[in-house]
C-alpha cells in the first residue's frame, strides 16, 4: 500500500520522475551532472543508480547538442526529459528548440511526435551570479509548437512532471528553484491529480483576483493573506499552464471580482502578464472595474545580486498594484 | 548498450606525461628539444611570487564565501602555474578572453582581486575596464568567450597589427576555456573561424579533469590537443602544473599569432584541486586518491625547490612574499566587506547606450516607489 510521504519540491520532483522511468522504459534523463552527482540541485539524486546509465545519461558539456539528440531519440521511440542546469543555459539549445523541437510534429504532417520534456530551474532569489535566475517563459510560451508549464509546490510537482512525461507533445518543465528546498507538503501517489492543463484557484477571494505562476504563487499568497489584514479579500489563481492558457477558472474568477493583477518575475514587457491582460479584457471588458494591472521584473537584464531584492517582485510590490487597482 | 566509462581521469587522454615539461614535481629542470627556456633567476621568482599570491586570493575569497560574503566562488587551486605561465608570456597589448576562473591572469593584468570579489559578491558583474587591463570580462556561459577572442583576433589582423615585424605591436589573443567546455558548439566554431582566417588567437584550454562532476572522458576520447589538428593547426600539451613549460609553450604560440602564422590550441594538463565551485561537493563524485595523487605533482612547490637548491632566493625572499601575501588578504578581507551595494536605479541607466523614454519612465517610477516608503518611515 502507498502511503502519504512528505516531501520538499525537489524530492517530489524526484519521485514523480522516478515514478515515470518506473511507468515507462521509454523514458530517458539527459543533461549535464545528473547521474553521479544526481544534478546541481540533485533533482535526479540516486536515479542513474538505480536505473543505469543509458537511461540517465550525464552528456558532454553541451545544450544544443542534448537537445539536438534529445529529437533524434525522440525519433527512435524514445521520451527524453532533458535537464537545463540554469535558466541562462538554454540559450544554446534555443535553436533546436524553437526550430526543431516545436515544429517537428508539424513539418511530418502530424507523423512524428516529439514527447520531449526540457525541464529548466528558473527564476530568481538564490543570490546567484549571472545567468542564473532568469525567467524565459515568455520566449517559449510564444513560440508555437510548444507547450509551457510551471510548478509552484511539491504536490503539483510531482504529478504535473509525470503529466508532462506522459504527454506526446513537447513540454517546457519551468522549475521554482528557490522553492526547491523549501516547505514541505504531503504526497499521496494514489492521488487523482488535476489535469496537467489546467490552472488552480489556490485561495478564495472576492475583491480581486491574483493570478501568478511557479515562484511568485507563494508571494502571492502570503500577499493575499496580508491583505486580507486590512480586510481585502483576494483570490489567487496558480495559472500552472502557461501555453496553452487555462482561462476558465481565470474570467470566472475575473468576472466575480471585477479586478485583476498579474505578477511574475520575468519582466513585464511582453511577459506572460501581457497575453493574459489582453486576454482578460477581451474576455470580461465588462466585468472589469479597472485596467489589469501587472507586477513583475523590470525590463532590464537580471540583476547582481545584491539587488536582486528590488528587481524580483515581492509582497510590497504586488500589494502596491493591489492599492492602485482597488482605488480606480 | 553505450560505452560506459568505467575508468577514472587520464587513462583514456592518452599518455599523460605525453607534454612538454621544463620542470619536474620534483623541482628538477629537465630540457625539451622544442621549447628551450633559460628563466633568470628573477623571473623565477617573480613566477613564484604570483603564484603565491594568486592561491592567497583564493584562499581568502573562499573564506569569505564560507563567512556569507560572497555568493559563491570559483577555486583556482591546483591551476596556479597553468595561469600564471600563460599570463606572464604576454606582451602588454595582447588581449585575453577569461572564463570565470582566471584569477590568476586576472592578477597578472593587473586587475585589483577586490574587483573580482565584486562579481562573485553579487555587486557588480565585473567592474574592471577590459580595455584598460587587454582582459576581458569573466565569461560564464561556456565556451562563448572563445568566439569573442577570434572575432577580436580579426579585428586586430584588420588594424594591422599582426604580422608587422615590430614586437611593440603586432598583437595575440588568448582565449581561455575549460575541458567541459571544449563539447560546446561555439568553441569548436571558433575552432574552424579561427583556422579559416588563420587569426592570431591562441586557445588555452585548461585540462584541470572535471567539468562539475563529469571526467574528461565524457567530453573527449582523445587528448583535447589533438583535436586542433582536425581544425587544421598545431595543438600541444603542457604540464600545466609546471609554470616554466607552460610559459615557454605560450611564449612559442603567441609569438606565431602575432608573426600572422595564425591559431595553436595548447592543453595544459592540471587538476582541479579543489570544488568545482564553494557550492560544489566533489566527495559524491570523485576518488580522494586522485586528488593526493595530484598533490605531489603542486605547482608551487617544485619552483620553491628550483629557488632553494640553486640558490636563486634565500629565506628573507620567502618571507617577504609570506608578508605580501598576508598584506594581500587584509586588503580582500576589508575591501570584500566595503564593497558597495549597487544602486537600485543605476541599472536602468546601463541597458542601452541611447537610454529609452520608455525605460526612463521605469526608473522614475521605481524612485517614486521607493521615495514612497521612506516617507513612510
Ligand atoms: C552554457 C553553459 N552550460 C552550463 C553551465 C554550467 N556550468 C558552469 S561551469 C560548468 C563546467 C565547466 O567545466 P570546464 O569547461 O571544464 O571548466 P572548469 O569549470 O572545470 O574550469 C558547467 C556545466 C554554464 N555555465 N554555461
Amino acid at each position: 500500500m502507498a502511503t502519504t510521504t512528505k516531501m520538499t519540491l525537489a524530492k517530489a520532483l524526484n519521485a514523480g520522475l522516478r515514478r515515470a522511468m518506473e511507468d515507462d522504459p521509454k523514458v530517458l534523463l539527459m543533461g549535464e551532472d545528473i547521474g553521479r552527482l544526481g544534478g546541481v540541485f540533485r533533482i535526479t539524486d540516486g536515479l542513474q543508480k538505480d536505473f543505469g546509465e543509458d537511461r540517465v545519461i550525464d552528456t558532454p558539456l553541451a545544450e544544443s547538442g542534448i537537445l539536438g539528440t534529445a529529437v533524434g531519440l525522440a525519433l527512435a521511440g524514445y521520451r527524453p526529459v532533458v535537464e537545463i542546469q540554469f535558466d541562462g543555459f538554454v540559450y544554446p539549445a534555443y535553436d533546436q528548440i524553437v526550430s526543431q523541437v516545436a515544429k517537428m510534429h508539424y513539418r511530418s504532417g502530424g507523423r512524428a511526435a516529439m514527447p520531449v520534456v526540457v525541464r529548466i530551474p528558473f527564476g530568481g532569489g538564490i543570490g546567484a551570479v549571472e545567468h542564473h535566475s532568469e525567467s524565459p517563459e515568455a520566449q517559449f510560451a510564444h513560440t508555437p509548437g510548444l507547450k509551457v508549464v510551471a510548478c509552484s509546490n511539491p504536490v503539483d510537482a510531482y504529478w504535473m512532471i509525470q503529466q508532462a512525461i506522459a504527454s506526446p507533445d513537447p513540454v517546457i518543465f519551468l522549475e521554482p528553484k528557490r522553492l526547491y528546498h523549501s516547505a514541505k507538503a504531503d504526497i499521496d501517489p494514489e492521488a487523482t491529480p488535476p489535469p496537467l492543463w489546467s490552472s488552480q484557484v489556490v485561495r478564495r477571494g472576492s475583491d480581486l483576483t491574483l493570478l501568478c505562476y511557479g515562484p511568485m504563487v507563494s508571494t502571492c499568497l502570503r500577499a493575499a493573506e496580508a491583505a486580507a489584514g486590512e480586510g481585502r479579500s483576494i483570490e489567487v489563481v496558480d495559472l500552472r499552464t502557461l501555453s496553452p492558457l487555462d482561462l476558465g477558472p481565470v474570467t470566472d474568477s475575473v468576472r466575480r471580482t471585477g479586478r485583476a493583477v498579474v505578477a511574475h518575475e520575468a519582466h513585464v514587457n511582453l511577459g506572460m502578464g501581457a497575453e493574459v491582460a489582453a486576454r482578460i479584457t477581451q474576455e470580461c471588458f465588462y466585468s472589469l472595474e479597472a485596467p489589469v494591472l501587472r507586477v513583475g521584473g523590470f525590463d532590464t537584464p537580471y540583476p547582481p545580486a545584491r539587488m536582486e531584492e528590488h528587481f524580483l517582485p515581492d509582497l510590497d510590490r504586488v500589494l502596491e498594484a493591489v492599492d492602485r487597482v482597488m482605488e480606480y | 548498450m553505450s560505452q560506459h566509462l568505467e575508468t577514472g581521469p587520464e587513462t583514456l587522454g592518452g599518455d599523460p606525461t605525453d607534454y612538454v615539461q621544463l620542470l619536474t614535481p620534483e623541482g628538477v629542470r629537465v630540457e625539451h628539444p622544442d621549447y628551450s627556456l633559460d628563466p633568470s633567476p628573477e623571473l623565477l621568482r617573480c613566477f613564484y611570487r604570483d603564484m603565491t599570491l594568486t592561491r592567497r586570493i583564493d584562499v581568502e575569497a573562499t573564506a569569505l564565501q564560507r563567512h556569507g560574503e560572497l555568493g559563491i566562488w570559483a577555486q583556482l587551486l591546483g591551476q596556479e602555474a597553468a595561469q600564471i605561465g600563460a599570463a606572464r608570456a604576454l606582451a602588454p597589448q595582447d588581449f585575453v578572453f577569461p572564463t570565470y576562473r582566471e584569477h590568476g591572469v586576472a592578477w597578472v593584468r593587473g586587475v585589483d582581486p577586490l574587483k573580482l570579489l565584486g562579481l562573485f559578491r553579487g555587486s557588480d558583474q565585473g567592474s574592471w575596464d577590459p580595455a584598460e587591463h587587454n582582459f576581458g570580462l569573466y565569461t560564464i556561459v561556456i565556451g562563448a568567450q572563445t568566439l569573442h577572442a577570434t572575432g577580436y583576433a580579426m579585428g586586430m589582423q584588420r588594424d594591422g597589427v599582426v604580422g608587422t615585424g615590430d614586437p611593440q605591436r603586432d598583437t595575440a589573443v588568448v582565449a581561455h576555456f575549460g575541458d567541459g567546455a571544449s563539447s560546446q558548439g561555439d568553441v569548436n566554431e571558433a575552432f574552424v573561424f579561427a583556422a579559416s582566417y588563420q587569426a592570431p588567437v591562441v586557445f588555452f584550454c585548461q585540462n584541470n579533469q572535471w567539468a562539475i562532476s563529469e571526467p574528461i572522458e565524457r567530453q573527449s576520447r582523445i587528448p583535447l590537443y589533438h583535436r586542433a589538428e582536425g581544425f587544421g593547426f598545431p595543438g600541444v600539451r603542457v604540464d600545466g602544473n609546471d609554470v616554466l613549460a607552460t610559459y615557454a609553450v605560450m611564449k612559442q604560440a603567441l609569438q606565431r599569432a602575432r608573426e600572422g602564422g595564425g591559431p595553436t590550441l595548447i592543453e595544459a594538463y592540471t587538476y582541479r584541486m579543489g570544488a568545482h565551485t564553494t557550492t560544489d561537493d566533489p566527495t559524491r563524485y570523485r576518488l580522494d586518491d586522485d586528488v593526493q595523487r595530484w598533490k605531489l605533482k603542486d605547482p608551487i612547490a617544485r619552483v620553491e625547490v628550483l629557488l632553494r637548491r640553486n640558490g636563486y632566493a634565500d629565506d628573507e625572499f620567502f618571507a617577504r612574499v609570506q608578508q605580501e601575501a598576508d598584506g594581500l588578504g587584509a586588503h580582500l578581507r576589508e575591501g570584500c566587506r566595503a564593497l558597495p551595494d549597487p544602486s537600485p536605479l543605476a541599472g536602468f541607466d546601463r541597458v542601452y547606450a541611447e537610454q529609452t523614454e520608455e525605460l526612463a519612465a521605469q526608473r522614475d517610477e521605481y524612485a517614486g516607489y521607493l521615495a514612497s516608503f521612506e516617507g513612510a518611515n
